[in-house]
């Protein structure tokens, strides 16, 4: 997985700083990330965790009920140490609390695939319309990227970066684990069990074309040489995607030509801001508020 | 690493108030057996220490109370201190050492396997593909089948993935019957 780490071209990384992050971060040291790239890191695991724990005293078994809590906590915690991190990088009065709760949908740099609603119609709305399937399904797919994310990261040049995703790798191989189990056992189960997993695979696959349409914001994290390429993961992400479904008697959806969703560059669906609205709430009715 | 040792009389002090903290959601152990408290050293200007801690899961709520619970201990034995969290290397259950691990069993959860093996994926593996689906349920592959903290049986199962606390899974012993914690490598 060395490759994906794109080789810094010593020549250039050594005379002239790493062009900064639009975004109004402060200048970094050579080799580091800018904060908008944290802050896309940051905001993929916000996104997921707080959906998932939406399933937090509703979960269709209690052991899963329990796996959503925490598999959000672990995201949560990512996101925080992440947070924290470009808060330090923009400096002023920023802080992982302003970053999280302060900025507005179009401010967030997460896979638009994150902030989906768990059904797989996109209209709804009740709660029993939510589907675990969709849930599961979206773990899979996600969890399977960041294990290469994460892991190529940990040899990143940005130290403080290489460190969080050194332990997010331990938690992100653990998620990958529970999801794979259930795409198998719910996939390769009953007729319905299957039926709604092969739906929730037809309905979500598109968007991991997100994965690999490199933005604006990627590039320049790339240029600096402590990023992660991540269509130098695609091949990789086929591979062990396709094996999982193969053993779940899933089929592997054609995806047609067409939209490619830009969550990332803050171009998101209309569910986002239902989500930050519930999730930020309560910060921005009592500013400052501690608890 | 795992048994950092303090040289310097008041690092040392503060070491010894330190190494008794108990962890707060698994207090059988201490923060130093589970490998939380890294370090303790001397300001250079003399005028405290530096207690390094490290956290185990980005998201364990415990953390916190880890940190107030440092600062108490220093405060009650008269030392000046300050906390600091230090992420790299990552916290990893391979430096809980085997008197810990003994101590975890016999309050009832099941010590974790070494990294290397058991289910969660190697690096490798977790990036290539032949060995994914090691870690399926139906191919449960341990290398080393998990022993029951109660009977000592090594017939058991994975009740669920996730347990009771961030670090912990549930387990069944198909002999005794008993549930138990088990406590995941990380």
């Amino acid at each position: 997985m060395d490759a994906a780490i794109a080789a810094p071209s010593a020549a250039q990384d050594r005379s002239k700083p790493a062009s900064a992050p639009s975004g109004g971060s402060a200048p970094h040291a050579v080799g580091s990330v800018g904060a908008n790239y944290l802050l896309h890191l940051a905001d993929n695991a916000l996104v997921l965790g707080q959906r998932n724990a939406e399933w937090c005293g509703h979960g269709p078994i209690l052991e899963e009920d329990i796996a959503m809590a925490n598999i959000s906590l672990d995201l949560v915690g990512q996101a925080r140490l992440l947070y924290q991190e470009a808060a330090r990088r923009i400096g002023g009065e920023a802080t992982e609390d302003t970053l999280a709760y302060f900025r507005d949908a179009p401010e967030f740099r997460n896979y638009t695939l994150l902030e989906l609603p768990h059904r797989v119609g996109l209209v709804g709305y009740a709660q029993s319309d939510i589907d675990y399937s969709v849930t599961l399904v979206r773990n899979f797919l996600y969890g399977s990227l960041m294990v290469m994310v994460w892991d190529a990261l940990q040899r990143s040049s940005d130290e403080a970066l290489a460190a969080i995703a050194a332990k997010s790798l331990k938690e992100a191989k653990y998620h990958l684990r529970h999801a794979s189990d259930w795409m198998v056992r719910l996939g390769d189960g009953s007729e319905e069990s299957h039926a709604r997993m092969q739906a929730a695979l037809d309905h979500l696959m598109p968007y991991t074309q997100e994965f690999w349409a490199t933005s604006e914001l990627e590039s320049q994290a790339v240029a600096t040489g402590a990023a992660v390429d991540v269509p130098s993961l695609r091949t990789a992400w086929d591979a062990l995607v396709n094996e999982v479904l193969a053993e779940a008697t899933l089929k592997r959806p054609a995806l047609p030509a067409g939209y490619i969703t830009q969550g990332k560059s803050g171009i998101h669906s209309e569910h986002l801001s239902y989500l930050l609205g519930e999730m930020q709430g309560l910060a921005r009715a009592h500013p400052g508020a501690q608890w | 690493m795992s048994t950092p040792a303090a040289t310097d009389p008041l690092a040392q002090r503060a070491w010894h108030a330190l190494e008794s903290v108990p962890d707060p959601e698994i207090p059988v152990v201490s923060i130093r057996e589970l490998g939380i408290l890294r370090e303790v050293r001397e300001r250079a200007d003399g005028s405290g220490v530096e207690v390094v801690i490290t956290p185990t899961y980005n998201g364990c709520p415990a953390m916190e109370q880890i940190t107030d619970d440092v600062r108490a201990a220093l405060a009650a034995h008269g030392i000046a201190g300050s906390v600091v969290t230090q992420l790299a290397p990552a916290w990893t259950t391979d430096w809980i050492g085997p008197e810990a691990r003994e101590k975890l069993r016999r309050y009832g959860i099941a010590p974790p396997q070494p990294t290397s093996c058991g289910s969660a994926p190697s690096t490798e593996s977790a990036a290539g593909s032949a060995q994914v689906l090691q870690f399926a349920p139906r191919r449960n592959a341990r290398a080393e089948p998990i022993a029951c903290p109660l009977c000592g049986s090594h017939n058991t199962t994975e009740t669920s993935h996730f347990g009771s606390t961030a670090c912990k899974a549930l387990m069944r012993c198909l002999d005794c019957l008993e549930p138990f914690d088990y406590f995941k490598p990380y």
